[in-house]
């Protein structure tokens, strides 16, 4: 023990960083793209790696226990449940013939 | 200054300090995912409803502005991860620049951001009474500018609470206050400010890139 802290290396952090500009390029090309209904899941999938690359390296959870991990992987699960329930209600409210209340 | 002397009398020891201090922190951050989150569902719900007038608003976002500002947060958290690795490491020098330059970003995100505001009040794309929409469907578009600036602004409150703090770590920086005994305060601020980032992250493709093609 007592080795000090840990220490992500120079390296790692610049290798993420041009990976992060390298998405950031491809999720603007890809917009300019005509794809049709894929184009909101391609620059949704391209953010998710790059939150992914934030939190694992710049954040430093890849290097951290297991219980961070869990405390980080609940605020997206709690997320997920808040998305999938609205949205469960509102793309079926016209198969009960329910309207926009808007 | 001697190890223990940084450990508080309800820790064991500074490994499991530092492990309380990196949960809580991403215990806040969770409850930040959550407030984001509420809006970026309202976002999804209203897009999903009215995809035509949400396609056309998104068109009247500059998106070279958009683009620099997301480039101009992805260095500031470059720049953010290296002043962590200063503080951990002992370079005493590096870290105060690493600071300075995150702040500098950071304003420099504020300062387009604050030009993109203002072209939409000059459009009068500001929801309220003196909106004008050209298109069709006048009130949904509206409605896509109320995410827009609610979102947007919520984000922006954020990179100036997070500025605040790069400046008082700035002030201890210079005061000789960090090193690798004592980095958990650089590290906690820098997880906050890479969480507002990735706020962008999404709010970018979103927002201003809804349809370019």
């Amino acid at each position: 023990m007592s080795s000090g802290p840990h220490v992500v290396p120079i390296r790692v952090l610049f290798s993420v960083f041009a990976a992060l500009i390298v998405l950031l390029a491809a999720t603007v090309a890809a917009a300019f793209v005509n794809w049709g209904a894929f184009n909101p899941l391609i620059a949704m999938t391209i953010a998710t790696i790059k939150a992914l690359l934030i939190v694992l390296f710049f954040m430093e959870v890849r290097y951290s226990s297991r219980l961070t991990m869990v405390m980080v992987g609940g605020g997206f699960v709690w997320l997920a449940i808040l998305m999938i329930i609205t949205m469960s209600d509102y793309v079926s409210r016209h198969l009960v013939g329910v309207g926009q209340p808007w | 200054m001697s190890h223990s002397s940084q450990v508080a009398h309800h820790f064991e020891d500074i490994e499991q300090q530092n492990e309380s201090l990196v949960l809580g922190m991403w215990l806040f951050l969770a409850t930040e995912v959550m407030f984001f989150g509420g809006l970026f569902t309202a976002y999804v719900v209203y897009r999903t409803t009215y995809s035509e007038v949400f396609h056309e608003a998104s068109r009247t976002l500059d998106f070279t502005l958009g683009t620099v500002n997301t480039l101009i947060l992805l260095v500031s958290s470059l720049t953010m991860a290296m002043g962590v690795y200063a503080a951990k490491t002992g370079r005493r020098n590096l870290l105060p620049l690493m600071l300075v330059a995150t702040i500098i970003l950071g304003l420099a995100f504020l300062g387009v951001k604050a030009v993109e505001y203002s072209q939409k009040f000059e459009h009068h794309l500001v929801p309220g009474a003196g909106f004008v929409w050209p298109g069709g469907n006048p009130p949904h578009a509206q409605l896509f500018f109320v995410l827009y600036f609610i979102m947007t602004g919520m984000h922006a409150f954020h990179m100036v609470i997070g500025i605040v703090m790069m400046a008082m770590l700035l002030v201890m920086a210079m005061l000789g206050k960090f090193g690798p005994e004592r980095y958990m305060g650089v590290e906690m601020a820098g997880l906050y400010w890479h969480f507002v980032d990735i706020v962008w992250v999404f709010l970018f493709p979103l927002l201003y890139l809804i349809d370019r093609s």
